[in-house]
C-alpha cells in the first residue's frame, strides 16, 4: 500500500519520472495494475483536482501532474484488461471562420491533452464543413468551438445546423467558448454546452461525453 | 530594485529639522508631568513651572537622537521574531483602538462586544500579509478603566503575533507590562525580545498629558518600545500647509525622542504619527485625504532621515461602508506606504477616520496589503538573461505553462491575491453566484475563523494573564469577565 501512497505523493508534485519509475517498482511488488491505477494514479489526480478547485495549486501544477499521470498509464494500461482501461475521448477543436484568435483555444486544447483526450486542433479560421467532416472522420464525440470577435460568432450556429442537417446531432455533440460569448449564447443557437474557460470546458466535455453514453 | 518614494528634497528635510528643532527651544514644549519636568531641566532644559512648558536646548536634542536605536525586532509570544524594524522593510498591522465595529450581518455600525474581540483576533492569526495584530477596537461589555488590558488580554489569549497596543491610564500599564512578562517568562526576556508597541500620543499642538508622557517613561524603563503618534491637524490644530504641519509634527514627535531617550538611553522607538488633513467643510480628520498620506509618507522621510525606524497611520478610510471609497483610500495609502518603506504601517480593517473596524475589510485588506508588499520588492531579472533560450521554448513548446522556466518564478514573480478579489471572468463569476465583494469577504472571514486553531500560548502562561486580568477587573469592581466564546 506504501508504494501506491507514494505514487500519489510523486504525481501530485508532478514528478513524471518517478511516477513511471514507481508505477514499475508497483507491479513488480505484484499489486494489481487495476490497483495501481486506482489507488496511485487516479487517487493522485482526484487530490491534485481538488487541491485545484481551492486555489492551493495552480493550472502549471495540474498539468505537471497530468503529465505524470501518463507517465504511469503508459507503464499499466498494457496490462489492463479491456474494460478497465480508462478512455477519455477524442476531440475536435477550433477557432471558427474569420476569426485567428486562438489563445484561448489553444488552452483548452493544453487542458483537453492533460486531461488524457485525443485533441484534433484544426487551428484557427475553420469553415463550418471542416468541422463537421473531422469529427466524422476521427470519430470524435465533441466539437469545440471558440470565437473572440462578435462578427465571427454565427459560425457557430452554421455548425450546430450543419450536423442537424446531416443527422448527426446525437452523435457529435458541440461546446462553445470565447470571450464575448455566454451560455445564453449557446442554448440560443443550439449548442449542447458552453465553458467559460480551459478548466470549464473540459468538465463539460466530460459531462457531454457521459450523457452521450459512448466515447 | 526596490521602489522607493522621495516627497521630500534633502535641502527641504535639513529646513523642517532646523525649523522644529528652533520652535523646542523657543517656543518649548508643555509636559504635564512634574518628574518629568524634573529630569529635563537636570538634563539642561529650560524648564517654566508656571507654564509646564520646557524649552529644549539643540544639544539635549543631538545627544536624545545619537542613542535613539536606527532598528529594532519584534517576536511573538514564542519568541519567534516577526518584524525587522529598519531600513525600508514594510510591515502591516491593523488600525487600532476603534470604538466600533461595521456587524456584517445587521450592515449597521455599532458597539463591539468580547466575542467580536475574539473573531477578530482569530482572524488576524491567519492573516498572511498583516504581520502584527493591534488591540484594534475596544469592547463595550468591560468597564472603560480596564478596557485597555482587557484588549491586550484578549489578543494574547486569541493570537500568537506581537501586539501594537496602549495604555489609556497610568495605572493599566502595570498590569499590561505583567501580562508581558507572563507571556516571555521574565522582565529580561521580555526586554530582549519586545511583544508590543505602546502608541504614546502628545496633544497638538506640542503637549504632552501625564497620561502618554508617563506611559512613555514606564515603557522606556522597562525596554517596552513605544511609537509616538502625533497628530497636527492641517489648518486647525497645526499650520494649513503640509511643510507647515510637517514642522509640528517633527518637533512634538522629537520631543518625544528626547523623553524616552533621557529616561532609558537606547529605548526602542518608531518615529510615527497620525497626522491628518483637515476638512474644514466638515469639521473632520479624513485619513483617506491625500494630502493625509503625503505627510505621512513625508514625516517617514524625516525620521528616516533621524536615524529611527517609522511608523504610520495610512491605508485605511473614512467610507462608512465596504464600498469603492473604502477600497480606493486604503489602497492608496498602503501603496503609498510601502514606496515609502514605512516600518510599521497602522490601517487595515479601517473605517470612519480610525473609528471602525470592519473584519471584511480587514480581510480585503490584506489582499491589498500582499500586493503593496509585492510592489515594494519590486522588479529584477531572474533567470532572463540571456533572453532567447525561453523565446526558443515558447515558439518550440507553443505554451511555457509547464516550462521549468514557470515552475521555478511562478510564485515569486507573482502574487496570487485570495478568494476576495474577482479575477474569473464574466460568466464563471455569474456561474458561482454573481457574488459581491461584501459576500465574498464575509465568507472568507467565516471560512477563517471557522478554521483557526486555538493559540498555542503555554497553558502556564495563559493561567497567569487569566489570573492578572481577573485580578483587575475586581479592582474594578467586575466580579466576571465577560464570557469569551460566541
Amino acid at each position: 500500500m506504501e508504494i501506491l501512497k507514494r505514487i500519489a505523493a510523486e504525481l501530485e508534485r508532478g514528478h513524471d519520472q518517478q511516477v513511471g519509475q514507481m508505477t514499475r517498482e508497483a507491479l513488480a511488488a505484484g499489486f494489481a495494475p487495476k490497483q495501481v491505477l486506482d489507488e496511485g494514479l487516479i487517487a493522485g489526480m482526484n487530490v491534485v483536482g481538488e487541491k485545484f478547485r481551492v486555489h492551493e495549486i495552480f493550472l502549471p501544477d495540474v498539468l505537471l501532474a497530468a503529465r505524470a499521470m501518463y507517465a504511469g498509464m503508459d507503464v499499466v494500461k498494457p496490462l489492463l484488461l479491456k474494460e478497465e482501461v480508462p478512455v477519455a475521448g477524442k476531440a475536435v477543436i477550433g477557432t471558427v471562420q474569420g476569426d485567428l484568435h486562438d489563445i484561448g483555444k489553444n488552452l483548452v486544447g493544453i487542458m483537453l491533452k492533460g486531461a488524457g483526450f485525443e485533441v484534433i486542433d484544426l487551428g484557427n479560421d475553420v469553415a463550418p464543413e471542416r468541422f463537421v467532416a473531422a469529427a466524422e472522420e476521427h470519430g470524435a464525440p465533441v466539437i469545440g468551438m471558440s470565437a473572440l470577435l462578435t462578427t465571427t460568432m454565427p459560425v457557430m450556429k452554421k455548425v450546430v445546423d450543419l450536423l442537424r442537417q446531416k443527422g448527426l446531432s446525437e452523435r457529435v455533440k458541440t461546446i462553445v467558448g470565447g470571450a464575448p460569448l455566454s451560455a445564453d449564447f449557446a442554448r440560443e443557437i443550439g449548442a449542447d454546452a458552453y465553458g467559460y474557460d480551459g478548466v470549464s470546458a473540459v468538465d463539460r466535455i466530460k459531462a457531454l461525453i457521459a450523457t452521450r453514453g459512448v466515447a | 530594485m526596490r521602489p522607493l518614494l522621495r516627497l521630500l528634497s534633502d535641502d527641504l528635510i535639513e529646513r523642517i529639522v532646523s525649523e522644529a528643532r528652533d520652535i523646542l527651544s523657543a517656543l518649548g514644549v508643555e509636559i504635564h508631568n512634574p518628574a518629568l519636568l524634573d529630569l529635563l531641566a537636570a538634563h539642561g532644559a529650560n524648564v517654566d513651572r508656571a507654564t509646564l512648558r520646557a524649552r529644549l536646548p539643540g544639544d539635549l536634542i543631538d545627544r536624545a537622537l545619537k542613542t535613539a536605536p536606527a532598528s529594532f525586532a519584534l517576536y511573538d509570544v514564542f519568541g519567534e521574531r516577526t518584524h525587522d524594524l529598519s531600513g525600508d522593510n514594510v510591515h502591516f498591522t491593523p488600525g487600532s483602538a476603534a470604538i466600533n465595529v461595521l456587524d456584517h450581518e445587521s450592515g449597521q455600525i455599532r458597539r463591539p462586544h468580547t466575542a467580536d474581540y475574539v473573531r477578530y483576533a482569530k482572524l488576524v492569526g491567519r492573516l498572511d500579509h498583516i504581520a502584527a495584530q493591534s488591540t484594534a477596537f475596544i469592547p463595550a461589555d468591560v468597564p472603560e478603566a480596564i478596557s485597555d488590558s482587557y484588549r491586550l488580554f484578549l489578543s494574547l489569549l486569541y493570537c500568537e503575533k506581537p501586539v501594537v497596543t496602549g495604555a489609556f491610564t497610568i495605572q493599566s500599564f502595570e498590569v499590561m507590562r505583567n501580562m508581558q512578562v507572563a507571556v516571555r517568562g521574565s522582565a529580561a526576556a521580555l526586554r530582549a525580545k519586545p511583544l508590543t508597541v505602546f502608541s504614546c500620543c502628545p496633544t497638538a499642538p506640542l503637549k504632552w498629558s501625564d497620561v502618554t508622557s508617563q506611559n512613555l517613561v514606564d515603557c522606556a524603563r522597562h525596554g517596552i518600545p513605544v511609537e509616538y503618534i502625533s497628530m497636527p491637524l492641517s489648518g486647525f490644530m497645526a499650520p494649513v500647509t503640509l511643510v507647515g504641519t510637517l514642522v509640528q509634527h517633527t518637533a512634538e514627535t522629537l520631543s518625544g525622542v528626547v523623553l524616552t531617550q533621557l529616561t532609558s538611553p537606547g529605548a526602542p522607538a518608531l518615529y510615527g504619527g497620525s497626522p491628518a488633513a483637515f476638512d474644514v467643510r466638515y469639521e473632520t480628520t479624513p485619513m483617506g485625504a491625500i494630502e493625509t498620506q503625503m505627510v505621512d509618507c513625508a514625516y517617514s522621510e524625516i525620521g528616516k532621515r533621524l536615524g529611527l525606524p517609522t511608523q504610520a497611520y495610512i491605508g485605511l478610510s473614512d467610507a462608512k461602508l465596504l464600498d469603492a471609497q473604502a477600497g480606493l483610500e486604503t489602497g492608496m495609502g498602503a501603496c503609498l506606504a510601502a514606496l515609502a518603506g514605512i516600518n510599521s504601517i497602522s490601517g487595515p480593517g479601517m473605517l470612519d477616520f480610525e473609528s471602525c473596524q470592519s473584519l471584511e475589510k480587514l480581510v480585503l485588506d490584506n489582499e491589498i496589503c500582499g500586493m503593496c508588499l509585492r510592489l515594494a520588492r519590486g522588479l529584477e531579472p531572474r533567470d532572463d538573461f540571456p533572453a532567447r533560450p525561453i523565446f526558443e521554448e515558447l515558439l518550440r513548446e507553443k505554451h511555457l505553462l509547464i516550462a521549468d522556466h514557470t515552475r521555478r518564478h511562478l510564485r515569486a514573480e507573482h502574487y496570487f491575491t485570495g478568494p476576495v478579489i474577482v479575477r474569473a471572468n464574466l460568466s464563471r463569476w455569474r456561474e458561482e453566484g454573481a457574488s459581491t465583494l461584501g459576500e465574498r469577504a464575509h465568507r472568507e472571514v467565516e471560512r477563517l475563523v471557522a478554521g483557526a486553531t486555538p493559540s498555542r500560548l503555554p497553558e502556564g502562561a495563559r493561567r497567569e494573564i487569566e489570573r492578572l486580568m481577573a485580578a483587575e477587573a475586581r479592582r474594578h469592581g467586575l466580579a466576571d469577565l465577560p464570557g469569551r466564546e460566541a
